[in-house]
């Protein structure tokens, strides 16, 4: 398609030009410049901007003594849950695994047996590993999960001293939930 | 001026011209206003640029190549990441192509959710673009501004989603959430509010002699130039060239809202700066429509094929059980083919050219970023313009260089 097919301007439809009316001004320094007056007008009008903001209430928080809420569904640091009866939710079937895009977790199955119950089905995670450095938190685990068992918590302040540190083992992940994570998975809908 | 020198010169020696040649010059990659790892080597006359060479590759993360190894629907968080400041228009034209090669329907709820986030993001991107173009050229006052609102946008992202950036929000078939209860109120008092802090910018920039100087008539593009440079996206319309994928093809029921493409006329970086802030504004009018005629109804396709089944299902389906197993597992296979599906992204158009060979990962996923593109042409746009205003004329491209490189 070529230039001159296009009809630019003059169009109906279209919005009025964006040039004011100067338009065309060649670059400077040779250019015709609107006048002092105009510049100074212009000039005052953002002045004015500014002195407003100047006496409006600040919007910055000073961090890390204040901290904004996060969402109900903020999508932070994994927890893995436990049912009310102290047994663990994970039923070791890696599907977390399977689902995530980074392959940041690792599961390894086993058996439960009478004497050693971990979970309600026949099997259980022996170990849960997430490597938190890996991860890029897009909630997949938490979707892929039968039974809701890995969720993704509030917390986003993980830094830590090591890299070692940052492979988060299952006594870490088992750790409490903070106390709203099922009116945070509540608020994500059936889905 | 010769003859003076020669006489006080000693018997034998001749005196020449001095000559002078060009200097090459690095600017980048860790210059702060190529706004991320570009590195241009510059052939300089003086202050005047004579030549000019686009080194890229700094951030290559080799995304494309990803994709090929994970399922469909692990493809969409990482392309987030590409165009990293308007996540939302990359997870739709990913998810729009897998959707092509499916043939898939999506139900107007998730059509409309769509169209809300990428607004947002264009309005989030275009924020960054004024706030650290402007900054470029010593507007610090905008910069913050321009922060202060993108931070609204960042909430609401938040909130329907769960993270501030990479929200993939999308899923194959729809989205994959609802909207929290209370988020279109949230979204309304933002749309309410813009238009005026949109006001403040202009007050600051438009008219304000300084920014005139430093942008009208520089790195000037003709609309003849920026067509044959593969340009899209504000720098072409800025070229008067009125070509705007979201009018031209439109998708996801954009032909069903009311706006305006902005354009403008000189083709230079005071017209980009224009038509950018106008877009602004016809986003917001986009915004508002969708928040009166959004639709009820589901936000995910219900073919289990595609789709995973709702969890209130599980526990007493078999069947959706089994659905569950696989899709999350193997994931879903596509007839083979190839599809482009393209969106408007803040850049231009943003296109994902994707080959299914019948397997559940795509033999090749190939982007055009709108970002790519339009950075060949930077070389024509400061040809013979003075170093400084070099600065303020990629500020003016916007470009990405998660998407440059991927
Ligand atoms: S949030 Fe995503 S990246 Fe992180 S562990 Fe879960 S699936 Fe993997
Ligand atoms: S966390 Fe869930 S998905 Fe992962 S192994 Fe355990 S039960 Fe399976």
């Amino acid at each position: 398609m070529s230039d001159e097919d296009r009809e630019v301007d003059g169009k109906p439809d279209q919005p009025t030009p964006l040039r004011g009316p100067d338009e065309g001004v060649p670059p400077h320094p040779e250019g015709k410049r609107p006048s002092v007056a105009a510049d100074i007008t212009a000039l005052a009008t953002g002045l004015k901007t500014t002195l407003g903001e100047f006496f409006s209430p600040a919007v910055t928080l000073e961090y890390p003594e204040d901290k904004s809420p996060r969402s109900e569904r903020y999508r932070g640091r994994h927890y893995l849950r436990r049912y009310e009866n102290g047994l663990e939710r994970c039923i070791g079937c890696e599907l977390c695994a399977a689902a995530c895009p980074v392959g940041c977790i690792l599961v390894i199955a086993a058996e439960n047996t009478d004497e050693n119950r971990v979970s309600p089905g026949e099997r259980y995670a022996k170990t849960y590993e997430i490597n938190m450095l890996r991860c890029i938190f897009c909630g997949y685990c938490e979707d892929a999960c039968p039974v809701q068992a890995i969720v993704l918590g509030p917390e986003y302040e993980l830094s830590d001293t090591s890299r070692e540190k940052f492979i988060y083992t299952k006594e870490k992940l088992l750790e409490p939930l903070p106390p709203d994570v099922q009116a945070r998975l509540d608020s994500k809908g059936p889905k | 001026m010769a003859d003076t020198f020669t006489q006080t010169l000693p018997e034998g020696v001749e005196a020449r011209e001095l000559g002078s040649e060009w200097m090459e010059l690095n600017m980048g990659p860790q210059h702060p206003s190529t706004h991320g790892v570009l590195r241009i080597k510059l052939k300089l006359d003086g202050e005047v640029v004579r030549d000019s060479d686009m080194d890229i590759g700094y951030l290559h993360t080799g995304f494309e190549k990803s994709f090929e190894d994970k399922t469909y629907a692990q493809g969409i968080p990482f392309s987030d990441r590409m165009d990293y400041l308007a996540p939302p228009i990359n997870n739709v034209g990913f998810t729009m192509a897998v959707e092509k090669l499916l043939d898939l329907e999506v139900p107007p709820r998730a059509q409309a959710i769509r169209v809300i986030m990428m607004e947002l993001a264009r309005i989030g991107s275009h924020l960054i673009w004024l706030g650290t173009g402007s900054l470029d050229l010593g507007a610090v006052s905008t910069f913050l501004y321009c922060w202060r609102e993108r931070e609204q946008i960042l909430d609401l992202n938040e909130a329907y989603s769960g993270v501030r950036m990479m929200t993939s929000f999308t899923r194959v078939g729809g989205v994959a959430w609802d909207l929290p209860p209370g988020w279109l109120e949230q979204l309304q008092r933002f749309v309410d509010l813009f238009p005026s802090r949109v006001d403040d910018y202009e007050a600051l920039l438009t008219n304000n002699p300084i920014w005139k100087q430093r942008t009208v008539g520089l790195g000037t593009i003709s609309a003849a130039e920026a067509i044959e440079w593969g340009v899209t996206g504000p720098v072409l319309r800025g070229s008067g060239v009125d070509y705007d994928v979201r009018k031209a093809f439109p998708y996801c029921g954009y032909e069903q809202y009311d706006f305006n493409v902005p354009l403008g006329r000189a083709g230079d970086t005071y017209a980009r700066y224009l038509c950018r802030v106008q877009e602004m504004r016809e986003s917001i009018k986009i915004l508002d429509q969708a928040i009166r005629t959004l639709p009820d109804g589901p936000w995910i396709t219900d073919n289990r094929k595609v789709a995973l089944p709702p969890r209130d299902e599980l526990p007493q389906s078999m069947e959706a059980v089994i659905h569950h197993f696989r899709l999350v597992s193997e994931g879903f296979k596509p007839p083979a083919g190839d599809v482009y599906a393209f969106v408007e992204s803040p850049r231009g158009e943003l296109g994902f050219y994707m080959v299914s060979d019948g397997s559940n990962k795509p033999y090749r996923v190939k982007v055009r970023p709108p970002s790519f593109c339009n950075l060949q042409a930077l070389s024509k746009m400061i040809e013979g313009r003075l170093m400084a205003d070099v600065v303020a004329i990629i500020g003016s491209i916007d470009i990405i260089l998660g998407d440059v490189d991927r």
